[in-house]
């Protein structure tokens, strides 16, 4: 579903290269998990598949279901199904979370060629969602991310996948901030998702979400590359032992 | 040798009263080189047939090309009173244009008492509609009697392609203890001028929210002139201008906070496109014995286009020592990165900006109370966007 060939990228602004060679295979139905050290580039690689124009393709390519996505916006990414869980959702003052949802629904589906929703439709989805999520219909109603806690801003981005219904699930550093009760409220919920027809990279610097959210396949980014690719039990390997050994054996 | 036949005694005069910008409160709106041709005042005010279209549920009062008709004029609530032909205010020498211009042709005054709860169920509005070229003229004195509840809605809209010059002058008093929302509506056609003054008093215990949207004209200058006189009084004065095209749009407040333990909070936010020129002076002056005072001022644009400029001046003079004063103005683009977030979603660019500008707007006008008041302002907005966007 997802193939990334030899990618490299820089920041659009200095020229920097962070993605120095990168190569990663995700089929239908995996979850992935990407691990890595602080500054190997977890972030900058989310960024890059959602279509940020801070950063620059210098060469390489990515294929989503067989097709390079890099000539595509980030509105056209995400109605082919790819969706980036933020790291750190951005706070919009004055756009009501509801509206953003319903905006954000209808856009993918007429740009699908399917017909928009109706509001009592829209609503009874919602609601169906977010009660599973713990969100209140009173926190959907304040503007988008406004003022909500770290935990409410993560479970809001869970949501948005749940009714956006992506092929290709990136979490960034889902598990940061998250208190243990909210990681399983988000966990459960992207565990939901799971099916034949879905990807999901996880993007994590700890083992712990990994215990939630099991993966099919761990890989180690160090400055810019996957030097190390295996099961879940690599995760815990990692945990154990750090990445240093890692890192240093396949330098 | 025939010179001047065609010159009527008030465009004589304004061509030589019209502050230019050696006047210190019209240094960026320099009337005398803005306002090239002065018309004569309208003869035979025109009802514009059905042309005016209500936004919200209000009791109308319909101010044709400056004249009130009566005939056409909705039931009143109880507690509304009407006082035709109010004197007008003198003008201060010659050197008050704005008053000048006011008092010249057929213009009506007319003043609006309004006691008890009258309009809190439905607003009593003031409709202003100018369907002939020319010059129009309102004043208007308003008084909300001790203890009453008001919410007036002063609206101004132009036919289309009607090249006019209006002025409008208001006295609002708000007595002691009585609140009210004061909601000014602008959506002149784009040939239009307007030259408007808003006169505030607050007595003790009143409390004041001005509301004004900007959307439209080609030259608005908007003065509020406050006095807060009575303790524990409190004004918040909210607005939105859309300055876009070639318009030049300038709202310029004036308080005074003449006694102690009162509160003004005043909050602009300025969408600029095209070739707008936009003008924000905000003077606050806090008296010596006005201790306690505590006066908020923000000035927030958004700009849109390299070919628009926003000009903003806050002015504080405190003879006060224990007071809490603060203004900030700051100008912006659209955050990129808000952009990306809903890019991510799936929003199309086009969709994402005009989302993000709205909001940059609608945040204010979703303070105001009255849901279908705010519906009708984000639809005039949205409606602006999508015209000059």
């Amino acid at each position: 579903m997802l193939e990334i060939k030899d990618l490299h990228a820089t920041i659009a602004d200095t020229d920097t290269e962070i993605i120095k060679g990168l190569n990663l295979t995700v089929q239908a139905g995996e979850v992935a998990a990407i691990m890595g050290p602080n500054g190997s580039g977890k972030s900058t690689l989310s960024y890059i598949l959602a279509g940020r124009d801070d950063y620059e393709v210098t060469s390489g390519d990515i294929l989503f279901n067989g097709e390079s996505i890099l000539e595509m916006d980030p509105s056209e990414r995400a109605s082919a199904g790819v969706f980036l869980a933020f790291q750190y959702p951005m706070e919009i003052p004055g756009v009501a979370t509801m509206q953003f949802l319903k905006v954000a629904m209808n856009e993918q589906r007429k740009a699908r060629g399917q017909e928009e929703l109706k509001t009592p439709e829209f609503i009874r989805l919602v609601k169906a969602a977010a009660g599973d999520l713990d969100i209140s219909m009173e926190m959907l109603k304040r503007p988008l991310n406004v003022g909500f806690s770290g935990g409410e801003k993560k479970r809001a981005e869970i949501l948005q996948m749940k009714l956006l219904e992506p092929k290709l699930c990136v979490l960034d550093e889902t598990d940061s901030g998250l208190d243990i009760d909210a990681l399983k409220i988000v966990s459960e919920g992207v565990n939901a998702l799971r099916s034949p027809d879905r990807a999901t990279v996880v993007i994590t610097h700890y083992q712990r979400l990994l215990d939630y959210i099991v993966p099919d396949s761990v890989h180690v980014l160090s400055k810019g590359k996957i030097v190390k690719t295996g099961d879940k039990e690599l995760a815990k390997e990692l945990e154990a032992n750090g990445y240093a050994n890692i890192i240093a054996a396949a330098a | 040798m025939m010179t001047n036949i065609e010159t009527t005694p008030a465009e004589q005069m304004l061509g030589r009263l019209l502050p230019t910008r050696r006047t210190e409160s019209f240094h960026y709106t320099d009337l005398r080189s803005l306002i090239r041709e002065f018309p004569a005042p309208v003869i035979t005010p025109e009802t514009g047939g059905d042309n005016y279209k209500r936004i919200v549920d209000a009791s109308r009062l319909p101010i044709f090309d400056g004249k009130f008709f009566d005939a056409l004029k909705d039931e009143l609530p109880a507690g509304v009173t009407l006082v035709q032909d109010v004197e007008r205010p003198a003008a201060n020498g010659l050197d008050d244009t704005l008053l000048a211009i006011n008092g010249l042709g057929e213009s009506d005054a007319f003043g609006v008492v309004i006691e008890g709860d009258a309009t809190s169920e439905k607003p009593l509005g003031l409709a202003h509609m100018a369907n002939s070229a020319g010059l129009t003229n309102v004043y208007h004195n308003v008084t909300v009697k001790p203890g009453a509840n008001a919410c007036v809605i002063d609206r101004y809209v132009s036919s289309d392609g009607i090249a006019h010059v209006s002025s409008a002058v208001v006295d609002l008093s708000i007595e002691k203890g009585a609140t009210a929302n004061w909601i000014i509506i602008q959506e002149e056609n784009t040939d239009a001028t307007r030259l408007a003054r808003l006169n505030i008093s607050l007595a003790e215990n009143a409390d004041l929210n001005v509301f004004i949207l900007n959307a439209g004209g080609k030259l608005v200058r908007q003065e509020i002139n406050v006095v807060v006189s009575g303790e524990n009084a409190n004004l918040d004065i909210k607005g939105v201008n859309l300055i876009g095209g070639n318009s030049h749009v300038d709202v310029t407040t004036v308080l005074a906070h003449s006694v102690p333990n009162t509160t003004s909070n005043q909050l602009f936010r300025n969408i600029m496109t095209g070739q707008g020129k936009g003008v924000f002076q905000g003077q606050i002056k806090v008296h010596q014995i006005a201790q306690k005072t505590d006066a908020k001022m923000a000035c927030n644009t958004l700009l849109l286009s390299d070919d628009a400029a926003f000009y903003a001046k806050p002015e504080l003079e405190i003879f006060a020592d224990d007071v809490i004063c603060g203004h900030g103005a700051t100008v912006t683009e659209l955050e990129d990165d808000h952009l990306f977030y809903l890019m991510a979603r799936g929003i199309k660019e086009r969709t994402a900006r005009a989302l993000l500008v709205e909001a940059f707007v609608d945040e204010v006008v979703e303070e105001l109370e009255s849901e279908p008041l705010i519906e009708a302002l984000e639809e005039i907005i949205a409606r602006w966007l999508e015209k000059n966007g």
